[in-house]
């Protein structure tokens, strides 16, 4: 008998379900976020000096020349990976607060799955009669996760080239991101599954990477957990749990249970 | 040929909660019991490293891998039911434990309302305060009788809890004293005290000491890591079959584990259950287990589905509404899941990453009849709820309306927010309708060739009028606590197989209760009417959904099943409860 708390669920920004907005302070709504300056007086410094590369801000390993983290398993051809790598870095772009997808290994991150049972579809129900049916009954592809990919980000390309003659990791930002909304908007054609059906996998894909535990290959040195605050597989909050102070704490990862 | 095992006492049908509890007592009583399950065996050293949002929440890496069979959906008998093909939007439980392993760990009991719904709902108001095409019916049990059950079930688990105002009567306090209360809880009860409501905190299997159970099996005290609904717990700090009612069966010697067993069909002769037919799904083999009683104890659905593959029981038919097995399908996250309502707040960060599955505190002045429905378009209610499960930094990525939910914009607000949000929702029943139910779907099969369940439900009016009822108490609620933006979900539509809440977890009916075999399948001790060797225990049994969660009733009811199996075996057989009215329709 499964209880799962679905409160955490039920308002997560691809649940479909759309909110009203009650604004009691609608200043502080217009005016803006006051974020960058907050998480960038505690991160900014090690961004902005030193370690910036033109991977998108990601922190070499010092003197580690069998880097596994940047070998492929999936994509075999470089324009599809670069494809989505560009793609993924404008879902979630490197800033003032800290690393990109790219910087986080995010593309990677995909890459690995793509290649195991989750781009395999191992785990859902595969058998036809293949219908697409009414909206409230979900996906209904015959592609697998990976055969989405693939066939997203060459398509990516080609709208890529029709509209501005370049490939797509070329172009400026804001054109890479009027591509994107196309594709989340449903303004492209795709076989056997919908645009915003992909877009959705890429930019559920991209989060998992910025934000799941290191051990798959995203949130690499955990900077997406530093940039969100979040400690990581803390072992007990016993002591802690009825502060009311925010406890901002160095995050840990898996990799710590096992090693320790 | 199937081979031929040796007969038992009693086989279950899957090893959770439900078969655990009547392994357990069973085989406590002395009888061989054999429980077959078809997912493998978990242990608590499974549990260890598993703090893997990856994994286990995105992923759900404890739940029923749908590869071989699925359950097919419309939202009504105008469309055609397409499979549901994606596993995070059925997400049901497997292995030893079931979904007991992966629950968040409420364990509330149903009001006595609940039990007698339709009797004091037309003593009160008059039959014509029942909608059209609600099926509601008395469970042919009152909370009275059902209580010693809740008591039995409590203890087992060890439940933390402190009373309600609103009860409803106990007759022994909670095993356990309640959880602590974290910041945003505390915020909760005093704007609930202000408002003149009366908040306690949710009855929890993540329990607050370490507590031994009358079995003689330690819970531990949990650690607040937040690692708890979709994981099992690593401090076997959250109640949970595997490390209860499962090893109590089997340190009697008389339980029979069997795993990777998939059940395909109920034998029997004439109106007799003579064992059950399985297949191990690690050699391919079939087997055929004799035994003298066949308890169902799987997930509603599968309970369902066994009864009508093995062509037991009428089928319910939407049209007469006559028949029983499939009849009053409700599912309680469908409607209640969305009723929510986010409140962003600029000056305050809290805690959101420590938590616990069953961590979070409500007020229940809106639930069952503890109010006057008289003005109201609809009856029973809900609670509103703050829980604090810790926030998943993948799914934890609130943002205002407005703002876009990827890019530069996005990323900066969803950093900012993530700690500065809290949700507040209503938890409400739900309701059966003549026109949602189970059956078996006409094109789609498992990779044996079996026809896969077929689910026909949808929102109804009675859904909308409580969530609009109670979407505005979650805004009230959050307005009190000081949020600064406040954004309740909008009603949906219909229901949607992709919408994040309504992912099939607390399923009920199908093979529901009551005290007369034209109205129901089983009896007040689960007991086939039609076939009185053949118990189907869980919340397949239950009339309606009460408005929160359902496991504490379907742990009490299988406590009810293990004494009622136990009567038959000792008595030598027979109906445990006389039938009223029986007419049975040819």
């Amino acid at each position: 008998m499964a209880d799962n708390n679905n409160t955490d669920n039920n308002t997560n920004g691809d649940s479909g379900i759309s909110r009203r907005t009650f604004i009691k302070n609608t200043g502080l709504v217009t005016g803006g976020i006051v974020g960058g300056g907050l998480l960038g007086g505690i991160l900014g410094n090690q961004w902005q000096t030193g370690t910036q590369t033109d991977t998108g801000g990601a922190t070499d390993e010092e003197g580690d020349t069998n880097r596994v983290d940047e070998a492929r398993m999936f994509f075999t051809r470089d324009a599809d990976f670069n494809v989505l790598s560009a793609a993924t870095e404008r879902i979630f772009p490197e800033d003032d607060n800290g690393p990109g997808a790219i910087g986080l290994g995010v593309p990677y991150f995909i890459d690995r799955q793509l290649a195991g049972s989750w781009g395999d579809n191992i785990h859902e129900y595969m058998q036809g009669p293949f219908s697409q049916g009414e909206d409230s009954q979900g996906f209904q592809s015959a592609l697998t996760r990976g055969q989405i990919f693939l066939q997203g980000v060459r398509q990516i390309n080609e709208v890529s080239q029709d509209g501005f003659g370049e490939a797509f990791a070329d172009l400026e930002e804001e054109q890479q991101n009027e591509i994107l909304s196309a594709f989340e908007d449903g303004e492209v054609d795709m076989r056997g599954v919908t645009s915003p059906t992909f877009f959705n996998m890429l930019l559920q894909g991209t989060l998992q990477g910025a934000y799941s535990d290191p051990l798959y290959g995203g949130n690499r040195n955990m900077d997406g957990w530093r940039m969100k605050e979040y400690p990581g597989p803390v072992m007990s909050y016993m002591n802690e749990i009825e502060e009311e102070e925010f406890i901002v704490m160095d995050p840990i990862s898996i990799s710590d249970h096992h090693t320790n | 040929m199937p081979t031929q095992l040796d007969k038992v006492d009693v086989v279950t049908v899957g090893v959770g909660w439900t078969g655990g509890i009547i392994a357990a007592e069973l085989s406590k009583a002395g009888y061989q019991v054999v429980g077959l399950e078809r997912g493998g065996e978990v242990t608590v050293d499974d549990y260890l490293h598993s703090k893997d949002q990856l994994k286990y929440d995105s992923r759900i890496g404890l739940m029923h891998s749908l590869s071989n069979d699925t359950v097919t959906y419309r939202n009504n008998q105008d469309m055609e039911a397409l499979p549901i093909r994606e596993n995070s939007n059925l997400r049901n439980g497997t292995h030893t434990g079931g979904g007991g392993k992966h629950w968040a760990g409420q364990t509330w009991r149903y009001l006595p309302y609940d039990f007698e719904i339709y009797s004091q709902t037309v003593d009160r108001y008059g039959e014509e305060k029942i909608p059209e095409g609600m099926t509601i019916q008395d469970w042919g049990i009152t909370y009275d009788e059902l209580e010693p059950y809740y008591d039995r079930f409590e203890q087992t688990a060890g439940i933390s809890g402190e009373e309600g105002s609103f009860g409803p009567e106990r007759s022994n306090p909670y095993p356990t004293p309640p959880l602590k209360e974290s910041y945003p809880m505390r915020m909760f009860r005093e704007a609930a005290d202000n408002l003149g409501y009366h908040p306690y905190r949710l009855p929890s299997a993540n329990i607050s000491e370490t507590y031994e159970n009358p079995d003689g099996q330690t819970i531990y005290a949990c650690q607040y890591c937040s690692f708890c609904a979709n994981y099992g717990c690593d401090f076997a700090a959250k109640s949970d079959p595997v490390i209860t009612v499962i090893p109590t069966a089997q340190e009697t010697g008389n339980f029979e584990l069997r795993t990777g067993s998939n059940v395909t069909r109920i034998l029997y002769e004439g109106d007799q259950a003579t064992g059950v037919l399985f297949t191990d799904l690690e050699t391919g083999e079939e087997f055929e287990q004799p035994a003298d009683i066949v308890v169902l104890t799987s997930y509603t659905f599968n309970n369902v589905r066994l009864l009508l593959l093995s062509e037991i029981g009428d089928p319910y038919d939407p049209e007469t509404g006559e028949g029983v097995i499939g009849k009053n399908f409700t599912d309680h996250h469908g409607p209640d899941s969305s009723c929510a309502a986010i409140g962003f707040f600029e000056d305050q960060k809290f805690n959101l990453h420590m938590g616990a599955g069953a961590l979070g505190i409500v007020y229940d002045d809106f639930v069952g009849d503890n109010f006057d429905h008289t003005d109201e378009d609809f009856i029973h209610g809900g609670m509103v709820r703050y829980q604090q499960g810790g926030a998943n930094p993948m799914t934890n990525n609130e943002v205002p309306n407005g703002t876009p939910n990827w890019g530069r914009e996005f990323k900066e607000k969803s950093l900012y927010y993530a700690n500065r949000s809290l949700v507040v929702n209503f938890m409400f029943n739900s309701m059966p309708y003549q026109d949602h139910y189970l059956d078996l779907d006409p094109t789609y099969t498992d990779s044996d060739g079996d026809p896969l369940i077929r689910m026909t439900y949808d929102f109804s009016d009675h859904d909308r009028s409580l969530f609009n009822f109670g979407i505005d108490l979650c805004v009230e609620m959050l307005e009190e606590m000081g949020a600064d933006i406040i954004e309740p979900n909008e009603e949906m539509d219909r229901f949607e197989v992709e919408s994040t809440g309504f992912t099939f977890q607390h399923s009920s009916g199908g093979a529901i209760m009551g005290d007369s075999p034209d109205t129901s399948a089983v009896n007040n001790y689960l007991q086939m009417w039609d076939m009185d060797n053949l118990f189907v225990v869980g919340a397949s049994a239950f009339p309606h959904f009460g408005a929160p969660n359902p496991t504490a009733t379907a742990g009490a009811l299988a406590y009810r099943a293990a004494e009622g199996i136990e009567e038959y075996l000792e008595n030598g057989g027979g109906l445990l409860v006389k039938e009223r009215e029986r007419t049975k329709h040819t």
